[in-house]
């Protein structure tokens, strides 16, 4: 067996965790992580079988982990930091305004639903192997699905319409009065 | 859309046809009442573009070439897996052979590494610095990518390499000495991953902190040493070893100057 197996999934990985992540560094970290990890676990992956669904598992079992290490730690705002993204564009300059828009309001959605959301679209898996990546039943990925193209959609439109940006850049709702300030 | 079609189709059904979850059968059916349901084809539509966004988004990233890093470690884990495949073909007998055979090499490695450890303790640690001054002469020059992570991002820098390293580190500033951080990047050395950090001043001259473990820290002493000065390779600089892990810091500065800098540093670690 050569390298080329696993070297082969890096980029779809990458892609997945930088749209998962909305962030370069946090990105190759956990792809990182997760090819360290399938390293020191060789022997759990049974020859033969799809070693694509079992690097997703891998990762998605890694990224559950820091984002519950992150809210144990009351570290919401990295790396899901709003502000923070207006500054460092994680698209690149050439796809313009909406890609940054995209990607802002992908982070917006509850993990589980963003998850769900991206191994369905990017990577083209069944409902069934999501299940089984993500450990919950078949029903549930749909549900976390169908809401995530909901939401995803509401925050779309809502800032294809300029909105009244707040500082905090927390849910775009816009109040019945406003205040000048 | 005054009137609802009789059987409107159901949600799920638009899911699987957009994510390709359907076979041909199905999806002829599915498309057959969507003709009649002017809502459902709506909604569909609206979920059919924000796939393509969605897809198109880091799109980029499926043709960018793998990091380095990436790529070292994808090669470790095919090594493992060869390794534990290799470990059945043997077989019982002649893995217990191999592994008697893979002890008495490791630890004739551990005996090495001790007695590199002594001679590094001894003598001054030709790789160590041999390696920081290449590092140096390579990504100094480099007016595009001196560095992997920049000083824009310093908190997460510290963070990644800290992790990559395996220790906590620590950030030292020069600024008082009139450089400024440019940010840093992460190397493979000899006793696994080392980091860089570069610094720039007001003339963009530039100086470079190499850090990494040293031998010393495999036959486990906390072995420090004071600073030595080498002149050697591409680039003079003051090194020093502190509690298992060395330091480099590499410039094309006169000795006080360097000497002056790697205090500064020392007296921040």
């Amino acid at each position: 067996m050569n390298r080329q197996p696993l070297i082969a999934h890096i980029p779809a990985l990458r892609r997945y965790a930088r749209a998962l992540t909305g962030d370069a560094w946090a990105c190759d970290d956990l792809v990182q992580d997760t090819l360290e990890r399938a390293c020191a676990n060789w022997r759990l992956w049974l020859a033969g079988s799809d070693l694509r669904a079992w690097l997703f598992t891998i990762m998605h079992n890694l990224y559950v982990s820091q984002v519950r290490h992150r809210v144990r730690q009351g570290d919401l705002a990295h790396p899901l930091d709003l502000a923070e993204l207006d500054q460092e564009p994680v698209a690149p300059a050439s796809s313009a305004d909406s890609a940054i828009d995209l990607q802002r309001c992908l982070l917006r959605l509850p993990d589980e639903q963003r998850v769900v959301l991206l191994l369905v679209t990017l990577e083209d898996l069944s409902y069934a192997e999501v299940a089984k990546i993500t450990g919950v039943p078949l029903g549930t990925v749909m549900s976390r699905l169908s809401r995530a193209r909901s939401r995803l959609q509401e925050l779309m439109d809502a800032s294809a319409t300029p909105p009244v940006r707040s500082v905090a850049a927390t849910e775009p709702v816009a109040p019945p009065l406003r205040r000048l300030k | 859309m005054d009137k609802r079609p009789a059987r409107p189709v159901p949600e799920a059904e638009l899911h699987a046809l957009l994510d390709g979850q359907l076979d041909a059968g199905e999806r002829a059916a599915i498309e057959d009442r969507l003709a009649q349901d002017p809502q459902a084809s709506a909604t569909l539509q609206a979920w059919q573009r924000q796939r393509d966004a969605l897809r198109h988004l880091h799109e980029d990233v499926l043709s960018e070439p793998v990091p380095p890093s990436l790529l070292a470690a994808a090669g470790q884990a095919q090594h493992a897996h060869l390794q534990v495949q290799q470990w059945w073909r043997w077989g019982g007998m002649a893995a217990s052979v191999a592994l008697a055979l893979g002890l008495g090499w490791f630890t004739h490695g551990q005996q090495q590494g001790s007695a590199a450890a002594l001679l590094a303790r001894q003598q001054p640690a030709h790789e160590f610095v041999h390696q920081a001054a290449l590092a140096h002469a390579v990504y100094v020059p480099e007016i595009r990518h001196p560095v992997e992570v920049s000083s824009a991002q310093e908190e997460h820098l510290v963070h990644w390499l800290s992790k990559r390293l395996g220790r906590p580190l620590k950030l030292p500033r020069l600024n008082e000495q009139g450089y400024e951080l440019v940010g840093g990047r992460l190397l493979p050395g000899d006793e696994g991953a080392s980091a860089q950090f570069m610094y720039q001043n007001a003339r963009g001259e530039r100086v470079t902190l190499y850090l990494g473990s040293t031998p010393a820290k495999v036959s486990g002493g906390g072995a420090s040493t004071e600073f030595r000065y080498s002149a050697d390779g591409p680039v003079p600089g003051f090194y020093w070893v502190e509690e298992g892990f060395a330091y480099a810091l590499s410039g094309t500065l006169t000795r006080p100057q360097l000497l002056q800098l790697a205090q500064a540093v020392y007296h921040q670690l």
